[in-house]
């Protein structure tokens, strides 16, 4: 006896709508044992996790802090995903929006800058991550290098590049010889919404572009066209599509956005720029993407989902002693499981049994 | 020991997780199946090597716990994407994104803890020859091994049965699949035997790089490695030149670093990766109209009955 | 020296690039010996004649086609089933094969003749029913075994792989057991027996499509099969390849083995066959000799009713060039494609041009250069209702009211995994209204699909199913339907009804002939010439990149064409008849 997998005729709208559910009750289960492993008692951890964060007005606000940087790269992610080209580059386009923004940031400190600072800032952000995911972007157009590796390649320099500036020129005199900027001025911060809160104006941000994102991909014609050259490349050329102005596109668009979300991070709850701004926020986006099934609502979702286990995360940390990896090991399985059930969509499972193999059988 | 020595000594030792790591991955992609998740298997490999070899004092055993480590983790990958038709790519990041953490959460308890390096090849008279003396016969058994493997791997795919075999379901797995060929079985063995090297390539770097472990060791190796898979035209030859060349630059860079040149050290940090877009670049570039990758490399395959 | 009947028959197939072996012209008796000497020294398999013989049954002689003993067949399907889901792909059939034969498998697209013949070889498991090779009940768990038997197949799509050797790929399709050095001196060997030579250190992505089938025939030729199954082998061949295949079928069939030849051209059968079993959905119809049969009553069988006579609209008027192309020249995209070379043509409205020629000589880049998706250096090279247009993207020449359907429907014609109504936005984004500053109007993209459903009598599941859910027939239907619902000036087709029910096919040439009748131009490729005879005014053949001078279909024979097809040119072809006897 044996399981094949073989194609449906048609999606499965019914798996669609349910299977990351699925997902995340299988990848709950997972935990559970792998909490038991570390000795720590599952129920416990779970609603540490989940729960907690939930109940209290200031991890809500955090969660909406940390989510706001996961949903608009994200949406640039999945617009990528969507043409077939893979950014994976993401992290080290925040950084690079971080760093440029945080130029002028510093470059206008103390001086009496008007409020004009912010918004400059927000904008050379997300120039500086637009035109450094170009680089891969136009590496695959004209020499057919592959995104993936060059885009990768480029975190690490970005990285690189940023602990350079805060170790060296941009260091802060007064700060102790810590690898930091000085704080930015409060024209050079991004306000906060509440007083005396953490949530701040990116979120308001980040929603204005889960609406644009929707309104991009269900409603216009270049939306569209990155759904087709991504689904059927040739068909695409046969519309009259250029792939490659929407693979520059795409991968503008989520520079701009990932640039975007670092200048937001480092002007707001970070306050100043330094090494580890960003706890993977790049990668993590990713599975934000996918578990978001590339569509900016369920992004939106994703993101705030993902969001909830990086604080409760923090919490387990603090309240029961569990490693901060767990988490990255949850958003893994999760990854894992939400693409497997994922392909319940596309596939189903039949049982085969096997031919009778006996020469002198019944006819 | 002179310097000449000494930088081709550490070259070689520089490259050898690279060679490893993209033999196993060249196998891999030469039946058709892109595993993006080397990084994650070789970063589990090294916490996994090093915690064996902690455990029992035996640098083999740790060798083998990495290679283990890098099988299991590549036969996830192999159910997802061959059994589940799961896209390779996504399917790959996971990995990626699984190993980091699991590494984390492995290694955590290794920080800080020392184990004896891997003894090193002696053979009095061989390996005191000056110059060629000790990088010929005065290596650790992972440096043989990596050579070695190379050797049996261009054997494998060039002179067997079994061979042609794989490089045909990775040239088109219709055909292979018609004529008979059980293409995802012939997949998944070679997944997991880029599993395993991928895990005895991290294994490498606590075991016998550096005897020690840290978090995040590999660096972004893994993904030097599947550059080197591009770069060498899956070809086992040109992957020993590319695993040299790339080791050289790393090692360039630590030298340059202590030469005080007055460059920046993260800059001299960086030139690897740098390095790697550069010739993605430059590779690409040179294959004008005929790809050489498989022709059927991360495509899905779901047979029909 | 006397020829065969046949041979006249088929016209002199003595031409220049000779390809005939060294046994062509002798005696056949000695060659048959030398051959079967030649066999039984080169390898260690018992002798030719003794694996015929079944067990227990009687010494078959060497008796001429269509006479048997009275013995058991060497295969026999008894209610043979197999079944998709609910779905019959074959229902109950029951088949004899009888060494000394070729035996054909006729029946239109979809009527389970490939199901069968995969169910023969071992690739799929039948659903009921049972197989008997020589008497005795067989099941088959894979190809090697019934490669084992002596059972060979050469399929319509080729196994090969296009960036190994030749000899790596005849080695992959046997089953190992001799050295590699060994099989390719073998292969050599075999294959100039045959008179189908082969390099075995190419690479199979520089061959032409004819050497690749050769390859196919080697390999299977090379296991000494009992029983040699073919499916469609002349769908990419000239007639004048065929006719070499040809006289490698009758010399196997002279050694003693059985040959299924499946097909779907019905001349071919009756040329070519002693037998011939019909299929009709899943099921056989009848078993006959097509030497008895007309074309038309084998039709009949085959289709089950009369087909509706596809009628051109009476006299047809012609208008002004619609589609002009000057001097075409442009090199391929990839290094398998073909170079085109001054290809020149004029089309006017109301007339309808047809292309023919086996498939790689240069019809897709065509169809890309006319269409748009590769350009021309010089835009006076296309020319649309007389605007130059080689240039211009192929957006532009939409709203030039060009229109363009090409042969591949998934993947290109439509993006198989989205709606139709996504797909009528596909090609009618640029000019029919349905997109409104950059905006999507969803209602007139699904006012395309209902009227596309309606006109051309589309089947479907729901209102807007996925492309890849309909079938191929009704697909082409709305293909075809979305563009000409644009009444567009031109209109171009790659192969319009390849793959195609014949209820749908007859369904889409008459919208070609009416959307002509209503004054547009219509260019079709195909590489059915019965098709191209029933609905174009002239026929051009594309050869090696190359058009030939479009003819008026009335003046074009088989024989013509045939030797366009081929390369040759119709002053060689004279030549060579003065000449030869």
């Amino acid at each position: 006896m044996q399981l094949v997998l073989e194609k449906r005729a048609e999606r499965s709208n019914v798996i669609a709508l349910i299977s990351p559910l699925i997902a995340i009750g299988l990848t709950i289960v997972t935990m559970s044992i792998l909490f038991a492993i570390l000795g720590k008692n599952p129920i416990l951890a779970l609603g540490v996790y989940f729960i907690d964060p939930l109940t209290d007005s200031y991890s809500l606000q955090e969660i909406a802090v940390k989510a706001t940087p996961l949903v608009m790269i994200a949406i640039g992610l999945s617009l990528c995903y969507l043409a077939n080209v893979w950014n994976i580059g993401a992290e080290g386009q925040f950084l690079i929006g971080a760093v440029a923004g945080s130029w002028l940031a510093v470059k206008t400190q103390g001086t009496d800058a008007g409020h004009w600072v912010l918004p400059a800032m927000l904008l050379l952000g997300a120039a500086a991550g637009a035109l450094y995911a170009l680089i891969p972007a136009i590496c695959k157009v004209r020499f057919g290098a592959s995104e993936i590796l060059t885009s990768l390649m480029l975190v690490y320099v970005a990285d690189l590049f940023l602990d350079y500036l805060v170790r060296g020129p941009w260091r802060d005199p007064a700060g102790f010889n810590f690898p930091t900027t000085a704080e930015f001025d409060p024209v050079a911060t991004v306000p906060v919404l509440i007083q005396g809160g953490r949530l701040h104006l990116g979120a308001v941000i980040a929603l204005l572009v889960v609406a644009a994102a929707t309104v991009l991909l269900g409603r216009t014609i270049k939306g569209f066209e990155i759904r087709v050259v991504g689904a059927a490349p040739r068909a695409a050329r046969f519309g009259g599509f250029n792939s490659d102005q929407l693979i520059l596109l795409t991968f503008a668009i989520s520079g701009a956005l990932a640039g975007l979300a670092g200048i937001i991070e480092v002007a707001g709850p970070v306050g100043h720029l330094q090494p580890g701004i960003s706890p993977g926020y790049g990668f993590t986006a990713i599975i934000v993407a996918f578990l978001g099934r590339l569509n900016p609502i369920g992004i939106l979702i994703a993101g705030l989902f993902l969001a909830l286990t990086f604080i409760g995360g923090e919490q387990a940390q603090i309240a029961m002693k569990i490693p901060l990896d767990v988490t990255k090991v949850f958003q893994g399985i999760l990854l894992f499981y939400v693409l497997a059930c994922d392909s319940l969509i596309l596939y189903r499972f039949r049982l085969v049994f096997p031919t009778r193999k006996v020469s002198s059988g019944t006819a | 020991m002179g310097l000449l020595e000494a930088i081709i000594l550490s070259v070689l030792a520089a490259s050898t997780p690279l060679l490893i790591a993209a033999t196993g991955e060249l196998v891999t992609e030469r039946s058709g199946v892109l595993n993006l998740g080397v990084e994650g298997m070789m970063i589990v490999g090294a916490a996994c090597g090093f915690g064996g070899t902690w455990l029992t004092g035996s640098t083999i055993i740790g060798a083998l716990c990495g290679i283990g480590a890098g099988v299991l983790l590549s036969l996830v990958f192999a159910m997802m994407t061959l059994g589940l038709a799961v896209n390779q790519v996504a399917t790959g990041l996971a990995l990626t994104i699984l190993g980091i953490g699991l590494s984390g959460l492995i290694g955590a308890g290794f920080v800080g803890e020392r184990i004896t390096p891997a003894p090193h090849l002696y053979i009095p008279g061989l390996t005191d020859i000056p110059l060629v003396g000790r990088i010929l016969f005065g290596e650790d058994g992972f440096i043989y091994l990596s050579l070695a493997l190379v050797v049996a791997v261009w054997l494998f795919l060039y002179r067997t049965r079994a061979g042609l075999v794989l490089r045909a379901a990775g040239d088109n797995h219709v055909s292979a699949h018609a004529l008979g060929y059980p293409v995802l079985r012939i997949r998944m063995f070679a997944v997991m035997f880029g599993g395993g090297c991928a895990g005895l390539a991290g294994a490498y770097l606590p075991l016998a790089y550096t005897p020690f472990f840290i978090p995040g060791m590999t660096a972004g190796r893994g993904w030097i490695a599947l550059a080197l898979v591009v770069f060498s035209s899956w070809r086992p030859g040109r992957l020993v030149i590319g695993a040299y060349l790339f080791g050289a630059v790393t090692i360039l860079q630590l030298h340059a670093q202590g030469l005080g040149l007055g460059i920046p050290s993260q800059f001299m940090s960086a030139l690897p990766y740098l390095a790697t877009v550069i010739v993605l670049v430059l590779i690409s570039r040179a294959r004008t109209g005929g790809s050489t990758a498989p022709a059927a490399l991360g495509t899905v395959f779901v047979p029909d009955r | 020296m006397a020829i065969h009947p046949d041979d006249a028959r088929r016209g002199d197939i003595r031409h220049n690039k000779s390809r005939e072996s060294a046994v062509n012209g002798l005696p056949k008796s000695w060659a048959m010996l030398a051959l079967f000497r030649y066999l039984r020294r080169t390898s260690n398999w018992p002798s030719i004649e003794a694996p015929f013989l079944a067990p227990g049954a009687a010494m078959l002689d060497p008796a001429p086609a269509g006479l048997h003993s009275g013995a058991t067949p060497l295969l026999q399907t008894i209610a043979l089933t197999k079944r998709y889901g609910n779905f019959l792909a074959n229902d109950s059939i029951d088949i004899d094969i009888w060494p000394r034969q070729i035996h054909a498998l006729l029946g239109e697209n979809g009527a389970g003749k490939s199901t069968l013949v995969k169910t023969i070889y071992g690739l799929i498991q039948p659903s009921d029913g049972e197989m008997r090779w020589q008497g005795e009940k067989m099941v088959l768990s894979g190809p090697s075994e019934a490669r084992a038997r002596g059972i060979g197949m050469v399929f319509q799509h080729f196994s090969l792989f296009d960036n190994l050797t030749v000899a790596e790929n005849v080695a992959l399709g046997l089953d190992g057991k001799e050295s590699f050095k060994d099989m390719s001196a073998r292969l050599q060997e075999v294959s100039n027996i045959y008179g189908l030579p082969l390099d075995p250190k190419r690479e199979v992505w520089q061959l032409s499509v004819g050497e690749r089938q050769r390859i196919e025939i080697v390999r299977a030729l090379m296991q000494n099969p009992k029983f040699l199954i073919l499916d469609e082998p002349t769908a990419v061949l000239t007639p004048q390849e065929a006719d070499q295949l040809f006289v490698v079928l009758d010399r196997l069939k002279a050694e003693g083995r059985a040959i299924l030849y499946i097909s779907h051209k019905l001349e071919e059968v009756k040329r070519l066959c002693d037998t011939a079993t019909i299929l009709r959905g899943g099921r056989k119809i009848s078993t006959c000799n097509p030497q008895a049969e007309t074309a038309a009553s084998l039709a009949r069988m085959m289709v089950g009713a009369d087909i509706k006579e596809v009628k051109a609209a009476a006299g047809r008027q012609t208008t002004v060039p619609r589609l002009v192309v000057n001097d075409l020249s442009l090199a391929p995209d990839d290094p398998h494609g073909v170079r085109l070379e001054h290809i020149s043509l004029e089309l006017k409205g109301g007339e309808i041009l047809g292309i023919a020629g086996v498939a790689g000589n240069g019809q897709d880049e065509l169809f890309a250069a006319l269409s748009g998706e590769r350009l021309a250096q010089d835009p006076g090279t296309v020319v649309i209702d007389g605007i130059a247009a080689g240039h211009l993207s192929i957006t532009q020449r939409r709203k030039l009211g060009a229109a363009f359907v090409p042969e591949e429907r998934l993947g290109h014609g439509t993006a198989p995994r989205m709606k139709l109504s996504e797909n009528a936005l596909l090609t009618g984004h640029a000019a029919s209204g349905m997109v409104q500053h950059g905006f999507v109007n969803t209602a007139a993209t699904l006012s395309t699909v209902d009227r596309a459903t309606e006109t051309f009598d589309v089947r479907k599941a729901k209102r807007d199913p996925e492309a890849a859910s309909l079938s191929g027939g009704n697909l082409q239907k709305f293909i075809v339907g979305r563009e000409i619902l644009r009444n567009p000036a031109v209109l171009v087709v790659s192969q319009p009804t390849w793959g195609v029910d014949a209820g749908a096919a007859a369904v889409i040439r008459q919208a070609l002939l009416d959307l002509a009748a209503s004054g547009a131009a219509v260019l079709v490729t195909s590489q059915d010439l019965d098709e191209l005879a029933e609905i174009t005014d002239r026929i051009a053949v594309m050869f090696h990149g190359r058009l030939s001078e479009p003819m008026a279909t009335a003046d074009a024979n088989r024989e013509k064409l045939g030797l366009l097809m081929g390369g040759s040119s119709l002053e060689q072809k004279e030549a060579v008849h003065a000449v030869g006897a």
